[in-house]
């Protein structure tokens, strides 16, 4: 009997323990239930919702322009991925564009938070894997980017860049520069990230092989970001429907066919290099012009649906905005990334054993915020 | 397939459904009851081939309920949205889609969470987000918190 007087060892010889709400191997506050036989895991139950602000109910009361803010706080690494998206949704039901200007600045930023996130993500999953150095490595680049951020927008994570029709404010005179200057430093980063981590005998067979996921499986959960182009699904937003000029550009999706933790792994690591080169052949070419359109003081956007998505640092977020043409959204949808490839941890993590469940949880790379909403 | 051209292909097929093009995507309108056979046959049917479940969510109309499926083909890359409606307030059902795509498992669960829309069939139908003991469907137009502060 545990404390909730529940049987710990059910009439199936299954010993039932409870992993979180307060484990750092979640990353926040997520409860699994897990079901072992010895140190088999039979069974996982999520229970999630710890941290549910209620969000979408939250935004029926709010304008379109203040409903954006409330976003940060949802994937707070890819704060600025979930404002682009809600100001393209708002743009798509005003039928105005942003500036170019401003498309090629909100794509900078996109893949600056994407190049930040995927470096939290490779700090942690080495401690979960018990590598601490690697934490230390990611958070030096990362402070990089996060300074440029604060010199844009004055926030270091929850930015609120972008607004419908454009950007907040245009860029600091220092950005160009100071962002080509980064780049130098974490492309000269790369080798170092891969001989302390990826080649590394331990790490590779903590990885290598566990947690398969069948792409099968992945669309079936719909799953996306790394976690379904690890196993050889194409799934990039950025590719399949571009917005905000991605078109223009030159990256590769990238995909692995492993399906395993590695596979997820290799494809977070090769995204960051696509990133860097994202940001390389826009930086000198951020054209003249305004940074933001003309819009109304209120916002009213007509009555009808307005559908956006978006590849955020964990795969395709969607905002789903019902408008009964009054000044506050009538309903609001969140798809979130997070929601969807948590579902398939079942059936990644169900034959493993108990300590892989933790490279799972890191690769699959959960942020609880924005499973909860 | 364009809009006009999948609105074709569906009427063929279905005849008790209404059709929304004021969007980017084609909104196909029916009643509860047909959900299944139609999504199956989307699912299925090598001209649509629907295999790809992104986002499943509700809509409180007041008058009635509205349950919005987006589906994308992977291998055509249109998109449809599948509107069922459910008249009944009170007790809303509606057959779950489950079995056909994992995804809804949580999906569903989520909106029973917060519009308290009964899945029939469901294999674990449970509150997802909010406490197991909580009261009303915060997400439905009518349920008042009396804790809640309007500013």
């Amino acid at each position: 009997m545990n404390l909730l007087g529940e049987d710990i060892v059910t009439e199936e010889g299954e010993f039932v323990i409870n992993i979180g709400p307060q484990h750092p191997s979640t990353h926040g506050v997520l409860h699994l239930k897990v079901w072992l036989d010895g140190e088999m895991i039979k069974k996982i139950q999520p229970h999630l919702g710890y941290i549910h602000r209620s969000i979408e109910k939250m935004s029926e009361s709010l304008s379109y322009r203040n409903f954006i803010y409330a976003t940060s706080r949802m994937d707070y690494l890819s704060a600025h991925i979930n404002n682009q998206a809600c100001a393209l949704c708002v743009e798509k039901g005003l039928q105005i564009e942003a500036p170019p200007r401003a498309q090629i600045i909100r794509v900078i930023m996109a893949e600056l938070t994407r190049l930040a996130s995927h470096q939290l993500w490779w700090g942690c999953t080495g401690l979960d894997l018990g590598a601490v150095t690697p934490f230390f490595y990611a958070f030096r680049e990362r402070e990089f980017i996060m300074e440029i951020m604060e010199e844009t927008c004055g926030a270091r994570l929850t930015m609120n860049y972008s607004v419908p029709g454009g950007v907040m404010y245009d860029i600091h005179p220092n950005f160009q520069t100071r962002v080509k200057d980064v780049l130098k430093q974490i492309r000269s980063k790369f080798n170092e990230y891969d001989d302390i981590l990826t080649g590394n005998v331990i790490f590779e067979q903590r990885t290598k092989g566990v947690g398969y996921l069948s792409p099968e499986d992945a669309i079936s959960f719909g799953c996306t970001g790394a976690t379904a182009r690890g196993s050889g699904v194409s799934c990039d937003v950025r590719k399949w429907f571009p917005y905000d000029g991605y078109e223009k550009v030159q990256f590769k999706e990238i995909l692995e066919t492993g399906g395993d933790c590695y596979a997820r792994y290799m494809v977070r690591m090769a995204e960051m290099k696509q990133s860097v080169y994202i940001i390389e052949q826009l930086i000198d070419n951020i054209p003249q012009g305004d940074f933001q359109a003309k819009t109304k003081m209120v916002l009213k956007l007509p009555k009808g649906e307005f559908y956006q998505r978006v590849e955020t640092a964990r795969g395709e977020l969607g905002v789903y905005i019902v408008s009964d043409g009054a000044a506050s959204p009538y309903r609001i949808k969140y798809r979130s990334p997070n929601f969807c490839n948590l579902s398939a941890l079942e059936t990644m993590a169900v034959g493993s054993k108990i300590g892989d469940l933790v490279a799972i949880m890191s690769t699959i790379d959960l942020v609880i915020p924005d499973v909860d909403r | 397939m364009t809009n006009e051209e999948l609105k074709q292909s569906v009427s063929a097929l279905f005849t008790n459904v209404t059709y929304d093009e004021t969007g980017e995507f084609l909104n196909v309108v029916i009643d509860a009851k047909d959900l299944r056979p139609l999504i199956l046959a989307l699912r299925s049917n090598k001209e649509f081939s629907f295999d790809y479940l992104f986002c499943l969510t509700c809509v409180d109309w007041k008058t009635h309920l509205m349950m919005v499926y987006h589906l994308l083909s992977r291998t055509h890359k249109h998109t449809v949205v599948l509107k069922a409606k459910i008249a009944d307030v009170n007790n809303p059902e509606i057959e779950t889609v489950c079995d056909i795509w994992q995804t809804a498992n949580f999906h569903e669960r989520e909106v029973y969470d917060l519009f308290g829309v009964k899945f029939l069939n469901h294999p674990d139908l449970r509150r997802i987000l909010l406490d197991e003991n909580w009261e009303g469907f915060p997400l439905r137009k009518n349920y008042v918190d009396e804790n809640m502060i309007s500013i």
